[in-house]
């Protein structure tokens, strides 16, 4: 029942905000509920964390190791049912979903000024559409929610995002945005029901099952093309490069809050999609195609590096490094070997904070100077009070510094990799050296070099200053001591890994 | 129970509605009252919608050699007469203040409403041909009701044209059929086919007919009439005509097909494939463009049906199911969408609030009237939570089942291209307001009785968006038992 909660919450919450805006004018009554609602689902995915027994050992395989499980008959024409289960992967997913959604509300404190309550309507429903997503584990439910967070998003890029350049207005990024995850979600769905009706001709039953339809035995080009439907959906939300179109438009234009839940949230339920359902679906088929999809990621880790390295807007190159940095997942991902696989959690989670730092930190300095152009910074380090220190901080953590979480994802994933594919690790440890590059590039572009004017441009206040604080906090304390995340996830990992018919024998865990 | 007694509950329905138009006509020569005619028409829908019940303790029921009623005829007769339902009510806003006669409008709009349910039932050739015509003739009259606007005239006169030539098609083919098979009745023409009886005139009679179901349908390449009479049509005959017509040509569709399936090598499946996915690739495609929302829903329309043409291609069980759910589903949406355009056209003053910057800013002002378009918009679209999504998960279901892969490949390309008009329009909702000039629903419109239909129907939308369970078990019966 509890995971009910987890995912009604935020939707009633929302709704909450919307209604007792448009009574009370101009008011911050929006914000507190909205601070509240993302509270009590932090709260509650943290007492699951505390309570609940994560590392069963031995569960592997055949019986489930849900933790906690909710399953009501929704449609019962095709076997459908309202079926939630969390374990250690879903665990960790929505308690960051908790924690970023609190964030989002309160780095957009100040940001946004007008239509406050059918803003943090939007927020507070993307949130239970991606927790919706984590927790789901009957297909159509899971589809429904993967598109249902599409709308909410969409308006919060289109309504209160940023112009960009001329023709490349916030609401083409947004319609961008909809239209590459709606047509890639559409051919998942079309995946869906493919294994759906295979299962039905076999069996004689409809089900959404994703615990029946593991089982559902599949012949070799068959299961290819379904998996191939599965890994295009989700590789566009990763994204993976050449369906990346979307993500520095949606970046560069959406509001820092909404930039937040994209790149914190948004592409991590891409990482989880694979891991939950590409993977133990169509495991053969995966492993086939665990070569093209690592050499995608590769091409991924120097495309975005490069990319990054050529933005002149600030978020877009963010964006940018988002996409070379969701190549090493998808390497760690397909790799199969539970090591890489823990790395990817961590590096999931770590990638999280430091985005989210990094987004937060371009939103503020464009609070004060109007211009996320980098060419009209330089010089910022001084004028801002703590803000620099934090970004160094956070831009350390994007390029990998041990000390940060960011280092034992990367270090995971290509330590677990090297076994199985070598070469796959040789390449991608040098673009580790273009992440050096274009985030030292960052940092000199906006805060050395001769400032425009020598005045102060504030510092931070105690919301701003507290928001930063904590994810440097939780930045090192990934990169200190993951093993607190990585405890959490073992079983689920070692899950996947044996369902993953990679030729990799289990790895030593961490 | 006699015969008599079981055909006349039989045909309860209609002859209410043939008893509506009587007392109709007849208080208008008493004396011109509109809100009288009104509420006379919406009690006889009324009546004939909960006649249903007591048909289908009779059903399935063969009525002389030109009717059955069954479970299936049952249930689309139930879309319609909820959709001309909320036409009149629509309407009755509308006209409030149209410098004209007023009255004769219900008549029109009942007529259609009987063709259709005649349409619905039918299973012989003449109440197809009798059907059709009932309901497409006075269709014109409605199409130019407003007749001193030009475009409204324009859109009844080219609706006029066209929809005669279609019908001589589908004459003719009929035509064809008989000198073929010598039965106009159509299980008859399933044995005549499958006896090999002039097997080629049989095919072209067949295909004319295609021909002109398809102009009613408005599937690619007989769709050009369709936006000029959507835009040109007053708002509640946009509706009638987006919902009524097509829900009742395209329920005789599937039931001809099913009763008498094509027995041939299968070209003709092919053919009608090819119509489908046409309409939904170049339905889209023109619609991208549109700046005037009924020539967009127009168009959207043309998709839609494109969609659903993969079921009659799939056929089968799942298929029949599929016609029902997703014409309940593109019923509901298709009238709140053109609700919402009528409330805020409402009441008449001149050409309609078609163009697109007249919505800009919509939410700001009306939030509730713009949240139902949203809904009808993400409906249309096929997105979770809105019955849209429902009925596009049975078109996929039952093109996948089938395995009509490139049909499949269509719906998901021109739902791909579809979003990108459906979003325009929401988005034009919640855009700041401009200083144009702009129109605007009455004040009280969620009072009135066509704001409190749109309302009720964005909350069926979202419901059976979320729980469709029973929706899809009233098509589940209604095809069972059906024919």
């Amino acid at each position: 029942m509890i995971l009910c909660w987890l995912l009604f919450i935020p939707f009633i919450g929302g709704l909450l905000c919307w209604q007792l805006e448009s009574r009370h004018a101009p008011s911050q009554v929006p914000r507190w509920i909205a601070l509240a609602t993302m509270g009590i689902v932090l709260v509650l995915s943290l007492w699951l964390w505390l309570t609940g027994d994560y590392s069963l050992p031995g569960a592997v395989g055949d019986s489930p190791s849900w933790t906690r499980e909710f399953e009501l008959p929704w449609i019962d024409r095709f076997g459908i049912s309202f079926h939630l289960a969390l374990d250690g992967l879903s665990l960790i997913m929505i308690t960051l979903t908790g924690f970023l959604g609190a964030l989002a509300v309160i780095c957009s404190w100040q940001e946004i000024t007008n239509r406050i309550g059918f803003f943090h309507l939007n927020l507070l429903w993307i949130i239970g559409g991606v927790i919706g997503v984590f927790l789901a584990v009957d297909l159509f439910l899971f589809f429904f929610f993967w598109e249902m967070m599409l709308v909410p998003m969409y308006f919060l890029i289109a309504l209160w995002g940023h112009s960009g350049s001329k023709g490349n207005t916030r609401i083409s990024a947004a319609v961008k945005f909809f239209i590459y995850t709606q047509a890639s979600g559409l051919l998942m769905l079309v995946s869906i029901l493919g294994l759906v009706f295979t299962h039905y001709g076999q069996t004689g039953t409809f089900t959404f099952d994703y615990m029946v339809l593991r089982e559902t035995p599949l012949d070799g080009p068959l299961a290819y093309v379904l998996m191939l439907g599965f890994f295009i959906a989700f590789a566009v939300k990763l994204p993976v490069v050449p369906l990346h179109g979307w993500l520095p438009d949606a970046h560069a234009q959406a509001p820092t809050a909404g930039s937040v839940d994209l790149a914190g949230i948004l592409l991590k339920t891409a990482a989880y999609g694979m891991l939950r359902f590409a993977i133990p679906l169509f495991p053969e088929a995966s492993a086939q195609f665990a070569p093209v999809a690592m050499a995608l990621g590769l091409f991924g880790i120097y495309y975005g590096a490069v990319l990054a390295y050529a933005q002149t807007d600030v978020k877009r190159l963010i964006a940018c490094s988002s996409i070379s940095h969701m190549g090493f997942v998808l390497i760690g991902i397909y790799s199969g070997s539970v090591l890489a696989l823990q790395g990817v959690i961590a590096q999931m989670v770590a990638h999280a904070f430091s985005a989210a730092g990094l987004f937060i930190i371009s939103g503020q300095i464009y609070e004060r100077i109007d211009t996320r152009n980098m060419r009209e910074m330089g010089g910022l380090f001084g004028r801002m009070g703590a803000l620099p220190g934090f970004a160094l901080v956070f831009v350390m953590a994007s390029l990998g510094m041990p000390g940060t979480g960011n280092f034992i994802g990367e270090f995971l994933i290509l330590f677990g990799a090297y076994q199985a594919f070598p070469w796959v690790v040789v390449i991608a440890s040098f673009g580790l050296v273009l992440a050096a590059v274009y985030s030292l590039v960052l940092m000199h572009r906006v805060y050395w070099g001769t400032p425009a004017a020598e005045t102060s441009l504030g510092g931070l206040d105690f919301r701003e200053y507290s928001m930063m604080l904590l994810l440097l906090v939780l930045t090192l304390l990934v990169g200190l001591y993951p093993q607190s995340v990585l405890d959490v996830s073992q079983t689920a990992m070692t899950e996947v890994n044996h369902w993953f018919a990679a030729p990799v024998s289990a790895s030593p865990t961490p | 129970m006699n015969d008599f007694l079981t055909n006349v509950i039989a045909l309860a329905p209609l002859l209410i509605i043939c008893a509506t138009i009587v007392a109709v006509i007849g208080t208008i020569a008493v004396g011109r009252h509109h809100f009288t005619a009104a509420t006379i028409t919406v009690v006889g829908l009324n009546a004939a919608l909960i006649s249903l019940l007591g048909v289908l303790q009779v059903t399935p029921l063969e009525v002389t050699p030109l009717f059955i009623i069954d479970n299936y005829s049952v249930l689309f007769g139930a879309i319609v007469l909820v959709a001309s339902l909320a036409c009149s009510t629509l309407a009755h806003a509308y006209l409030e203040t149209l410098p004209d006669r007023r009255e004769e409008f219900y008549v029109l709009l009942l007529c259609s409403a009987g063709g259709a349910l005649a349409l619905i039932a039918a299973r012989h050739m003449a109440s197809l041909f009798i059907g059709l015509e009932l309901l497409s003739v006075p269709l014109y009259g409605m199409v130019a009701y407003t007749y001193r606007d030009r475009i409204s005239l324009e859109a009844g006169l080219k609706y006029m044209v066209l929809s005669g030539a279609a019908s001589a098609f589908l004459l003719f083919g009929m035509a064809l059929l008989y000198a073929a098979s010598g039965t106009l009745v159509f299980a008859e023409l399933a044995e005549a086919a499958t006896d090999g009886v002039g097997s080629t005139w049989m095919l072209a009679g067949v295909g004319m007919m295609v021909v002109a179901l398809a102009f009613k349908l408005s599937l690619v390449p007989f769709h050009l009439w369709t936006p000029d009479v959507y835009e040109g049509a007053p708002g509640p005959v946009s509706a009638f005509l987006a919902t009524v017509s097509k829900v009742a040509v395209f329920a005789l569709l599937a039931r001809f097909f099913s009763l008498a399936p094509p027995a041939d090598d299968g070209w003709l499946l092919t053919l009608i494939g090819v119509i489908a996915l046409a309409s939904m690739l170049i339905g889209n495609l023109l619609a991208l463009r549109q700046n005037n929302i009924k020539r967009l829903l127009g168009y959207s329309s043309i998709a839609h049906l494109g969609y659903l043409l993969t079921a009659v291609v799939a056929g089968g069980e799942l298929g029949i199911e599929t016609v029902g759910i997703y014409l309940a589903t593109y019923v509901a949406t298709t009238l709140g969408a053109f609700g919402v355009v009528t409330l805020v056209s409402s009441p008449y003053s001149g050409t309609d609030a078609g163009a697109l910057h007249h919505y800009r800013g919509l939410f700001w002002r009306r939030p509730y009237l713009a949240a139902v378009l949203t809904v009808m918009m993400l409906s249309l679209a096929g997105i979770p939570m809105t019955a849209g999504f429902i009925g596009k998960f049975y078109a996929l279901a039952v093109g996948v089942q089938s395995g009509l892969w490139w049909l499949v490949g269509g719906i998901v390309i021109g739902s791909g291209i579809g979003l990108y008009y459906y979003l325009r329009v929401m988005i034009i909702l919640y855009l700041v307001e401009p200083g144009q000039s702009r129109r605007d629903a009455v004040s009280g419109w969620g009072q009135q009785s066509g704001g409190i239909m749109v309302l009720l129907l964005s909350a069926a939308v979202i419901l059976f968006g979320i729980y469709p369970q029973p929706l899809i078990a009233l098509v589940d019966a209604a095809v069972m038992n059906g024919g």
